[in-house]
């Protein structure tokens, strides 16, 4: 760690010592690269509005059937035909469209009969506590067993870590659900069942962040915190799982690439300790690409969430999205699958800057 | 294999006849182009059967494969016949060797032909969004330019997304059945295979023998189909065999929300979705088709791993 701090003064003291012209030129490289970041989330963002309002507006033959139903008359439809905006060319009907979500309006959704935005504000902390939870539980387990897997890379710690892994990638998630249901609250009782808190509990405690963990604990009240934390144990591990799976196989490689390199001897044969050797030097260079691993392992719990929510009738976005799906409220769906993606892009970008922020490298 | 007798009367032939088809088949020297493609083809398999993993996972493929085409022979029961007298029978009954579901229905029948429907969608999806790919990934690499440009960002934002959402979004608009789940997961897959078949033909495109069939006056078309594509194919190929896995558990998973086959359909995702209603009480209706979604995704994902060290030579570590 200490040669990339080095290199990094380095770097520093150039920095300052360039004449003003060199200055200013990096500056606009700076911010030719800042265009070019906001030029490229504003592409995919309108793609993904692109796809949405298709989804939406275009494969469905008759958008107005679909909200009034077939038996509506025929100044019904028309009004809502007019209503929908559906008189105007496509392109204008996009350009409202994407005006209207950059409000955040998604319409009003079906089931629930209130703003779209409203119901996945109010969501969407309960998906955000239990892709955290699952988060932390992938990174504690994972990491480790994939440094151990990589140490003994062959032999049959390796193959068993392996294998582990393997399972996580080839169990439907629902399915790893409803066993872990049925072991550990059907049959073992150790932990609560489907929902955020026994029922007793709800609306005890005033909503702050939304997250309940966090909301128990500002408001002190441990009876609701321990209960909150039965209900979250167990779909945090099964998500949790599936995040296990990749972090400790992206750990491994990276740590086989490390513990191949040249300063791996050389600190070996400096006297350092095997510990240090590989949990400090090793892991320590790892940890930068890892950071991208885990903010994409994020996005995918986000949504990977989806069947996990059903299955622990967890009150989060993914359970909306499904309700609203069966129930054909396209304005919830669509609603939901903008801000998934919304905050799935939003996480790509932050997993690159970061990349290139704790990189010295990359810059 | 057309070429075989050929080559063996051909070559020096009488030698190798002698020592037999594996001397033939390991031959450093091969007779022609056919035979070097079957040599080469046996030395992948040789050090494929070498994994023992690997082998472990063909075979689960080769059962699936097997048993959704004897499917009327290997089911006891008409997987659609129901017998409410004999509801919810536990594993082990007398003539229901995995019990029977909750109209009476033999689990271990409707599973033999659930194989079926699972095998048909993963072919589906296995020659559709590949070859999507495939076309995106080779057409923007060797032409280059805003072609290039317009491709890969198209590919980039739908690689942005996040695929079991859009998938579900696309299925809600089209309406549930297998067809449309097939068409939704497709339409959600295809970008990986671009990446990837650009990726090589980057590689590939400035290489002296693609010059050379540039100056002998070949069109665009002829270079990108008969070139360039059949050299992207082993990459595309692991990628395919590693994403079965994937593919098997979004059906499921579409299937589970009611959203794929629908029922009476034998669909193993919708049978664990029915099970869902008798978890506590009745847990094998449940459990067995899950263990079946596990082991086949399993054996995909154990071949694709395998067929990647063999493939290509550079990812094994």
């Amino acid at each position: 760690m200490s040669g990339t701090s080095r290199s990094e003064n380095l770097a520093g003291e150039k920095a300052t010592s360039l004449p003003p012209t060199f200055r200013a030129h990096r500056m606009t490289r700076n911010l030719l690269a800042a265009l070019r970041l906001l030029a490229t989330i504003s592409a995919t963002f309108l793609g993904l509005l692109c796809v949405t309002f298709f989804i939406g507006r275009v494969i469905p033959i008759d958008p107005v059937i679909s909200v009034v139903g077939e038996r509506a008359s025929a100044e019904i439809y028309e009004a809502t035909f007019k209503a929908m905006g559906l008189d105007k060319p496509l392109y204008e009907q996009f350009y409202i469209y994407v005006g209207k979500v950059l409000t955040g309006e998604f319409g009003e959704s079906m089931l629930t009969a209130r703003p779209v935005m409203e119901d996945i504000r109010r969501v969407f902390p309960a998906t955000l506590e239990l892709a955290t939870v699952a988060t932390i539980f992938g990174v504690i387990l994972g990491i480790p067993l994939g440094v151990v897997a990589a140490v003994y890379q062959g032999r049959w710690v390796d193959q068993l870590i392996r294998a582990v892994g393997l399972f996580g990638y080839s169990m439907p998630i629902f399915w790893l659900g409803l066993m872990g249901l049925l072991v550990f609250y059907g049959v073992l009782d150790w932990v609560s069942g489907p929902g955020r808190l026994d029922i007793v509990y709800d609306d005890m405690i005033p909503p702050v962040t939304g997250v309940l963990l966090i909301d128990s604990l500002i408001e002190g009240d441990m009876d609701i915190f321990a209960n909150a934390f039965s209900h979250i144990v167990l779909p945090a591990s099964v998500l949790g799982y599936y995040s296990l799976a990749y972090i400790s196989r992206m750990t491994r490689s990276f740590m086989l690439e490390q513990l191949s390199q040249e300063y791996i001897t050389t600190a070996r044969v400096k006297g350092l300790s095997e510990f240090r050797v590989i949990w400090r030097h090793a892991l320590g260079n790892v940890m930068v690409p890892l950071i991208t691993v885990i903010a994409l392992s994020y996005a995918n719990l986000l949504e990977g969430s989806v069947l996990t929510e059903l299955v622990f009738s967890w009150p989060g976005l993914g359970y909306y999205i499904t309700n609203a799906l069966l129930a054909a409220d396209m304005n919830a769906v669509l609603g939901g699958t903008v801000v998934v993606g919304s905050v799935f892009i939003g996480l790509n970008l932050l997993s690159d800057f970061l990349y290139r922020f704790v990189d010295p490298r990359a810059k | 294999m057309g070429n075989m007798k050929n080559d063996i009367t051909a070559g020096p032939g009488a030698p190798a006849k002698k020592e037999g088809l594996r001397a033939w088949l390991t031959s450093d020297t091969p007779n022609s182009r056919g035979h070097a493609k079957v040599v080469q083809f046996y030395l992948g398999w040789l050090s494929l059967t070498r994994n023992p993993l690997a082998m472990v996972g063909l075979a689960i493929v080769v059962s699936l494969v097997l048993v959704s085409l004897f499917a009327p022979l290997l089911a006891t029961h008409d997987p659609l016949a129901q017998a409410l007298q004999l509801r919810l029978l536990p594993p082990l009954s007398p003539d229901h060797i995995l019990g029977t579901d909750e109209l009476g229905r033999d689990i271990y029948s409707r599973l033999v032909y659930g194989a079926g429907i699972t095998l048909y969608i993963v072919t589906l999806v296995a020659v559709t969004a590949p070859v999507a790919g495939l076309i995106v990934g080779t057409v923007a690499g060797y032409l280059g330019g805003w072609v290039e440009v317009v491709l890969m960002r198209l590919t980039d934002i739908f690689l942005a997304f996040p695929r079991l959402i859009l998938a579900l979004a696309f299925v809600a608009a089209l309406g549930p059945g297998i067809e449309n789940a097939v068409l939704a997961i497709a339409i959600t897959s295809w970008p990986p295979y671009a990446r990837v078949a650009r990726a090589e033909t980057l590689t590939i495109r400035n290489s002296d023998f693609i010059n050379a069939i540039q100056l002998q006056g070949a069109s665009t078309a002829r270079i990108v189909i008969g070139h360039v594509t059949p050299l992207c194919l082993s990459s595309v190929i692991i990628r395919v065999t590693l994403d079965m896995a994937g593919i098997i558990l979004t059906a499921a998973g579409l299937g589970f929300l009611g959203l794929g086959a629908q029922p009476p359909t034998p669909e193993w995702g919708a049978m664990i979705s029915t099970g869902r209603k008798f978890l506590l009480g009745q847990w094998w209706v449940a459990a067995m088709p899950g263990l079946a979604i596990f082991t086949v995704s399993l054996g995909f994902n154990l071949l694709g791993d395998g067929l990647r060290d063999v493939l290509d030579p550079r990812s094994s570590k």
